[in-house]
């Protein structure tokens, strides 16, 4: 990891709902613990990638970590501002610095605004451009840079494909000049061939305008291809988190390989080979998480003590740190 | 090796009537499934894959839809000719379905036990207890654990992963000659992926039953099928076994599509090799070859006259007037 200092860090970042019943008097009756404490740090033009299931809090912790949802606990530093305490224009400071990327191209567009309205906005909210005409020229770059035409820029969302749209998202996203973005799963909803040209865009501008981004998705080969450290996620809390290579070759927690032994190979040979590792069961509910490792009921290696104590986060490796209690 | 057809499917055309116009869904396409084989169907959305199906099994709404030519030969049968009263008796009895979301497919408000035993009431024959402990039973196969007290339990109170499993259990329930499963993972974890993938395969032995696989995802296939069809805008654009497919692409879609995927078991060498455009309109009528707009070998030819599926190699056709091996026209 470089000395310099990274450009996004999280601590110990918490973001519980809470459930409550009764319409009139509201009481609140448990807590969905969806994201329980997490850190970690995203240096300067890094993809970290946030893997694991449905569930387990990775688009939660995206969200919360741009201040979509208020934190529960936890901090949050953004090119040297302070998330978790920003309010007014410091708040507005670090929105425009850093975005997002949704994962529906659409749901994410407002159906009745036109392209140029969608990718201005945020030059307008930011008050980055002021002049209507200059705005038009922008948008007709950004789009330029996106690979649109900008011929386009008076057309509605639904004249897009889904892969054009997602596009236009990423335009929108790169209009306020970001640091720093959270791309939420922004190929999943894509068909395969269009996939790849999303995410070597996305790596295009990554080079050209030294973007940061954090890649949450679950499709793991994917992250494998773009990302330069992943962090991979279970129930709440990141469990393993390392290289990119380091992690996919030597996995050490038990859920990462039962995870990365179910991603198929298209290899016929290969994929008829493999030794799966296969787990029982379903997530549990974050609403009531399992005692000690959160892990355990589904853990193929649990220990005795797994049931009651919990692990704590260990550099197994340089720059490898792993959550459970079989390894050493 | 069973060589004996389990159903072939001749020249099917199948098409929408829309308001913008007439959707060519699937242009013609024919096929086969071998009893108690897998036969893998790619393609990216709107390629027609499951209209395929659907067609075959008459559940095509019409109108909008409409079956233009065809054949689909089942055991001597051919399904788009007999009556709607012999096609309710093969449909879900001989031919299963499962679909992609378990949860628009099962009805919200009636128990799992109702909703299983009703193909064993109309199908079989089966009172209300047999057909009970015959529900049990096929729950507890698919790995349903706790299955007596969960039969009363409605759809909502499951994972989507048990859902499909209860889907599954259903469309076994008349153990059917051919299991069509239209994407059944594709809304589910890649853990709960290798659990559904695990529980097909070893029904499939079990019972020697065929399954038609329809995908998007090329790693699912290598793991699961036999034989592979991919296919393009409505139509088949190349077939084989499904090591010969890996090993040796023959049409420069599969081709492409097999270097856009980033690779679980393989260190990052260069930027995906990505195929430009998006596919085509399906309301025009197609016009020589789909593919010929995105594709990188393409030729004169190519613009004018949609190529044939053509025999490549022993078991393996590919529609393409290019060798995608030399660039080279055949």
């Amino acid at each position: 990891m470089s000395t310099e200092t990274p450009l996004v860090q999280v601590t110990d970042l918490k973001k519980h709902f809470p459930i409550t019943k009764g319409i009139v008097i509201q009481r609140q009756v448990g807590t969905v613990r969806a994201v329980d404490g997490i850190s970690f740090s995203i240096a300067r033009g890094e993809t970290l990638g946030l893997v694991g299931e449905s569930g387990c809090g990775k688009t939660t912790a995206g969200r919360t970590l741009l201040g979509l949802y208020p934190s529960t606990a936890g901090q949050v530093d953004i090119d040297g501002h302070d998330l978790t305490h920003a309010r007014g224009k410091s708040m507005m400071e670090i929105r425009r610095k850093a975005q997002m990327i949704f994962q529906d191209p659409y749901a994410s567009l407002n159906p009745r605004w036109t392209v140029n309205a969608i990718v201005s906005e945020p030059m307008r909210v930011h008050h980055l451009i002021n002049n209507e005409k200059d705005r038009q020229e922008r948008v007709k770059e950004l789009l330029t840079l996106v690979g649109l035409s900008a011929r386009l820029v008076n057309r509605f969302p639904h004249e897009f494909s889904g892969g054009q749209r997602q596009r236009i998202g990423i335009a929108r996203a790169l209009a306020s000049n970001p640091r720093f973005i959270v791309c939420d799963e922004p190929i999943s909803a894509l068909d395969v061939s269009i996939q790849a040209q999303v995410v070597n865009l996305l790596e295009e501008l990554q080079d050209r305008l030294n973007l940061t981004y954090l890649f949450v998705a679950h499709d793991l080969s994917m992250v494998r291809h773009i990302c330069d450290r992943v962090a991979v996620m279970y129930l709440g809390i990141i469990v393993e988190m390392g290289e990119r290579d380091e992690v996919y070759e030597h996995p050490l927690h038990p859920y990462t390989k039962a995870l990365l032994s179910a991603v198929p190979i298209p290899d016929p040979r290969k994929e008829r080979a493999r030794q799966r590792v296969i787990l029982t069961g379903d997530v549990p509910s974050p609403i009531n998480p399992p005692s000690g490792c959160r892990f355990h009921p589904r853990c193929p290696v649990a220990l005795e003590k797994c049931k009651t104590e919990t692990p704590v986060m260990k550099e197994a490796a340089p720059g490898h740190f792993v959550e459970c209690h079989a390894v050493k | 090796m069973e060589t004996h057809k389990l159903i072939e499917v001749k020249d099917l055309e199948t098409q929408f009537h829309t308001p913008e116009g007439i959707v060519y869904a699937v242009n013609g396409i024919s096929f086969f499934v071998h009893e108690g084989e897998t036969l893998a169907v790619v393609g990216e959305s709107g390629c027609g894959k499951s209209v395929t199906m659907l067609s075959f099994l008459r559940l095509i709404p019409t109108p909008p839809g409409e079956i233009v030519s065809g054949q689909a030969l089942y055991r001597e049968k051919d399904l788009l000719r007999i009556s709607e009263d012999e096609m309710e008796h093969i449909r879900g009895k001989e031919i299963a379905m499962i679909f992609q979301d378990p949860m628009t497919s099962l009805n919200p408000v009636l128990t799992i036990g109702r909703q299983i035993t009703e193909p064993l009431h109309t199908h079989l024959g089966l009172n209300k207890a047999e057909a009970r402990d015959r529900a049990i039973k096929l729950l507890l196969d698919v790995g349903i654990p706790d299955a007596a007290r969960r039969l009363n339990d409605y759809p909502h109170q499951f994972s989507g992963g048990m859902r499909q499993r209860v889907m599954i259990a259903m469309a076994l329930a008349c153990a059917p000659s051919l299991l069509i499963a239209d994407e059944p993972t594709t809304a589910l974890d890649v853990t709960i992926q290798a659990q559904i993938i695990e529980l097909v395969a070893h029904i499939r032995q079990h019972m020697n039953m065929a399954v038609i696989w329809i995908t998007h995802d090329l790693g699912v296939v290598a793991g699961m099928a036999d034989r592979v069809m991919v296919m393009y805008a409505g139509f088949v654009v190349e077939e084989a076994h499904v090591e010969e497919l890996y090993d040796n692409p023959r049409h420069p879609y599969t081709h492409a599509l097999l270097s856009a995927l980033p690779r679980v078991d393989r260190r990052r060498d260069s930027r995906l090799k990505s195929i430009p455009g998006a596919p085509p309109n399906l309301l025009v009528k197609p016009h020589g070859c789909p593919f010929a707009p995105r594709c990188e070998h393409t030729i004169e030819r190519c613009g004018n006259e949609n190529p044939p599926l053509q025999k490549v190699a022993p078991e393996h056709f590919a529609a393409c007037w290019v060798d995608v091996r030399t660039g080279a026209p055949k």
